[in-house]
C-alpha cells in the first residue's frame, strides 16, 4: 500500500474520520465492559453521569481538568517545535516543591505579592528541569525522549527524599507529607461556596496566552518553523537551538504551574501522590487537541470527564477504573490514525 | 565491608547477571526494532504485558515454557499494532509508542483486576529454578555467576549470539539492517520494507515481553503493579550505549546491572546508612543519562531510524 496526499479533503472526511475514531473507542470500551460482566450502555451512561451529572460532579471534573490543561499546554508547546518533552511529570513536581518551599512561611507577604512570586519561581524551577535535557539535545545530540523520561524517576525520588527529610511536616505523624501552606499562599476560590479554585482560571488564561504566542508572535512562528523542518528553519536564519531553549522554558514553566495549582489551589500541602500521572496524560490531552492551545482546554475537560466518570462508574458497576486509561489510549491511537487519513488516501499497489 | 570485597563475592555477580537478564531480552528487542528503522517506545508497556501474560498462564496451570510462549505472543500482538500504525501508515513513532505503552499497561491492569478481584497480596507461582551446569559452575566467582542461573538467563545469552549471527551473517539480517539504513535500496532489491519493518517490530516486541516475563517467572515469582518500573526506558538508553550492536548492548546491560547490584549492597554498609536510600535508587537513572551523553558523541544511529518509508516517494 501507498499513501497519497489529498489536495482538498472534503468536510465529511475531515470531521467524519475523527468522529469514527471516537466511536470505535467507545465500541471497544463497551466490549471490555461486557467482559467485566456489566451492561455496556449503563457503563457509558454512568461515566457521563459521574463526570457531568451533578453540580458536584462537574466541579470535580473542572478541578481534575485544571492540571491537565497545564500539562497539555506544556506538551502542545513543546511538540509543536518537535521538542519531545515526556517529562511534564517531573516539571510538575518541581513546581509543587517550590510552592511548598516558599509558601509554608518562608515569605510572610500578603497574598497579592506572594502568589505571583511563587508562581513565577515555580515556573522557573520547572523550566530548569526541562533545560537540562534540551541542552543535552542541542549540545550533544542526546535524544530528549529518553532523558526526560528518566528524569521523571529521578525527580520523583528526590521529592520522596525531601518529604522524608527537610520538607517533612514535623506534625505529620510520620507520613511523608509537607507542612500546610499559609493562608496567603493559597489560591482563592473562583466563586464563593463552589469548590473550584483560581488554578482553573489561571489555566484558561494560560491557554489564551499560549494561543497568542503561537499565532501572533515571532517566537510562535519560529517554533512552528523549527517543528516543521529544522534544516529549512536554520537555512532561513532562525536560531534553531535558541528557539528550542525558549520552547523548553515555556513548556517546563507551564507544566510546573500544574504543580503550583494543585498544591496552592487544591491540596494545600505536598505528598508523593499529588499527580496520578498528569504529566503523561498531558501528552494525550495535547494530541487529542491536535496541539492547539484552545483545543487543549476542551480535550482536558474530555479526559478529566472520563477519569472522574470512570471513578464513580467503577464504584457503581464494579468495572475496574483502568477502563478510563484504556479508553484514552485507544482514543489517542485511533485519533492520530484518523487525522492522518483525513490528509492522505491509502492506495493499493 | 569494603566495595572491593563486594566485587569479589560470587553472590554479587550472580545477582548482577540475574538483574541483567530481563534488560538483555528487552534491549535486544529494542535493538531489532531500531536496526530496522523503528523506535519502539511501547517497550515499557509491552514488558508489563509479558510479565502478566507469562505469570497468569502459569498461575492458571500452564507450563513454564508455555507461559514464556504466551508472553512472547502477547508482546508480538502489540508489536503488530505498533508496526502497522508506524510503518505503512507512517504515524509518529513517539506518539504511537507512548500510546502502546499506555494501552498495554492499562489493559494489563484491567485484566489483572478482572482475573483477581479481591486479592491484596498477589499470589506466587512455582517459577523457573536455577539450573546448575556441572563442572563449569565450580569455577570460582564466575562459575556460580554464569552457570548457576535459571534457564531464562541462559536463553538471554543464547539470543544475543543468535541475533548477532542473524544480523551480520544472513541475508535476512542484511535486509533488516538495510531497512534501517537505506530503505530505498531494500525496495530496489524487490523486498518489502514494510514487511521487514513490521516483522522486526513484532519479533522485537516479543523479546521485550519475554524480558517482562523474566520478572514474574524468574525473579519475583509474582505480579505487582509498577513492577517494570522504568526498565523499558533504561533499555532504550542501553541500546544507544551499545551503539546498536548486540554484544555491546549485552555488555552495557551487565555493567548497568552490576552497578545496580552494587548500590543495593552499599546501602547495607555503614557508609550507606548515612545516605538517604533514594540517592541509591536514583543512581541507575542518572547513570543511564550520563551513559547517553558519553556515547551519543560517537553513536552510529541507523540512518533511517524514525523516518517513515513511503513507496514511490523520493
Amino acid at each position: 500500500m501507498r499513501l497519497e496526499p489529498i489536495a482538498n479533503p472534503t468536510w465529511t472526511r475531515s470531521l467524519g474520520l475523527p468522529a469514527l475514531a471516537l466511536f470505535a473507542t467507545v465500541v471497544v470500551a463497551s466490549l471490555l465492559a461486557m467482559v467485566a460482566g456489566a451492561q455496556p450502555f449503563s457503563v457509558l451512561g454512568l461515566i457521563v453521569k459521574g463526570a457531568f451529572g451533578s453540580k458536584f460532579a462537574t466541579l470535580e471534573t473542572l478541578n481534575r481538568a485544571t492540571p491537565l490543561i497545564f500539562t497539555g499546554l506544556a506538551v502542545a508547546v513543546a511538540f509543536r517545535a518537535k521538542l519531545w518533552n515526556i517529562g511534564a511529570e517531573a516539571q510538575l513536581y518541581m513546581g509543587a516543591v517550590v510552592t511548598v518551599v516558599l509558601g509554608t512561611g518562608a515569605l510572610a507577604w500578603p497574598a497579592f505579592a506572594l502568589l505571583p512570586t511563587i508562581a513565577v519561581a515555580a515556573m522557573l524551577a520547572g523550566a530548569v528541569v526541562l533545560l537540562v535535557p534540551t541542552f543535552l539535545k542541542t549540545r550533544f545530540g542526546v535524544d530528549e525522549v529518553v532523558t526526560t523520561l528518566l528524569l521523571n524517576f529521578v525527580v520523583l525520588l528526590w521529592v520522596s527524599m525531601l518529604l522524608e527529610g527537610s520538607l517533612k511536616d514535623p506534625m505529620g505523624l510520620g507520613w511523608p507529607k509537607s507542612a500546610r501552606l499559609i493562608a496567603e499562599a493559597r489560591l482563592p476560590r473562583m466563586v464563593d461556596g463552589l469548590r473550584l479554585h483560581w488554578g482553573f482560571g489561571l489555566a484558561l488564561i494560560s491557554a489564551i496566552v499560549v494561543w497568542v504566542i503561537q499565532r501572533r508572535t515571532t517566537l510562535g512562528y519560529e517554533m512552528r518553523a523549527v517543528g516543521l523542518n529544522p534544516a529549512a528553519a536554520r537555512f532561513a536564519g532562525i536560531p534553531v537551538n535558541r528557539v528550542l531553549i525558549k520552547t523548553a522554558l515555556l513548556s517546563g514553566g507551564l507544566a510546573a504551574l500544574a504543580g503550583f495549582s494543585e498544591v496552592a489551589g487544591l491540596k494545600g500541602s505536598l505528598t508523593l501522590d499529588i499527580s496520578p500521572g498528569f504529566g503523561y496524560t498531558g501528552i494525550i490531552v495535547a494530541m487529542l487537541a491536535l496541539l492547539n492551545p484552545l483545543g487543549v482546554v476542551v480535550a482536558a475537560l474530555f479526559v478529566a470527564g472520563i477519569f472522574v466518570g470512570a471513578d464513580s462508574m467503577s464504584r457503581a458497576a464494579g468495572v475496574p477504573t483502568y477502563l478510563a486509561d484504556i479508553m484514552l489510549a485507544l482514543a489517542l491511537l485511533a485519533m492520530v490514525l484518523a487525522i492522518m487519513l483525513t490528509k492522505f488516501r491509502v492506495r493499493r499497489d | 565491608m569494603d566495595i572491593f570485597d563486594i566485587l569479589l563475592q560470587a553472590s554479587f555477580w550472580t545477582a548482577a547477571i540475574r538483574i541483567a537478564s530481563p534488560l538483555i531480552f528487552a534491549a535486544l528487542g529494542e535493538l531489532i526494532c531500531e536496526r530496522a528503522g523503528v523506535l519502539n517506545l511501547g517497550i515499557e508497556g509491552i514488558m508489563v504485558v509479558g510479565a502478566f501474560a507469562g505469570w497468569l498462564t502459569v498461575y492458571l496451570g500452564g507450563g513454564l515454557w508455555f507461559g514464556v510462549g504466551v508472553a512472547m505472543l502477547s508482546g508480538m500482538a502489540f508489536g503488530l499494532v505498533h508496526g502497522v500504525l508506524t510503518v505503512p501508515f507512517g504515524l509518529s513513532q513517539h506518539v504511537v509508542g507512548l500510546g502502546i505503552t499506555l494501552l498495554a499497561t492499562s489493559l494489563t491492569y484491567y485484566c489483572y483486576r478482572l482475573a483477581l478481584p479481591e486479592v491484596t497480596s498477589p499470589p506466587k507461582i512455582d517459577a523457573f529454578q536455577p539450573l546448575e551446569i556441572p563442572l563449569l559452575s565450580d569455577i570460582p566467582v564466575l562459575g556460580p555467576a554464569l552457570f548457576n542461573q535459571t534457564p531464562l538467563t541462559y536463553l538471554a545469552f543464547v539470543l544475543v549470539v543468535a541475533v548477532t549471527l542473524v544480523l551480520y551473517r544472513t541475508p535476512l539480517g542484511l535486509a533488516l539492517r538495510a531497512a534501517g539504513e537505506n530503505p530505498a535500496a531494500v525496495e530496489a532489491q524487490g523486498l518489502s520494507v514494510s514487511a521487514i519493518r513490521i516483522g522486526a517490530v513484532m519479533v522485537g516486541s516479543g523479546f521485550m515481553a519475554v524480558g517482562g516475563a523474566f520478572l514474574t517467572m524468574s525473579a519475583f515469582n509474582s505480579f505487582f503493579f509498577e513492577m517494570v518500573n522504568g526498565r523499558g526506558w533504561i533499555c532504550i538508553a542501553l541500546v544507544v550505549f551499545g551503539s546498536w550492536k548486540p554484544g555491546k548492548t549485552l555488555l552495557g546491560a551487565v555493567l548497568f546491572a552490576a552497578f545496580d547490584a552494587l548500590q543495593i549492597r552499599v546501602q547495607q554498609t555503614p557508609l550507606g546508612a548515612d545516605i538517604p536510600y533514594q540517592i541509591f535508587l536514583m543512581a541507575p537513572y542518572i547513570l543511564s543519562i550520563l551513559a547517553l551523553v558519553v556515547m551519543s558523541r560517537r553513536a552510529q544511529v541507523p540512518a533511517a531510524l524514525m523516518v517513515p518509508f513511503n513507496k514511490g516517494e523520493r
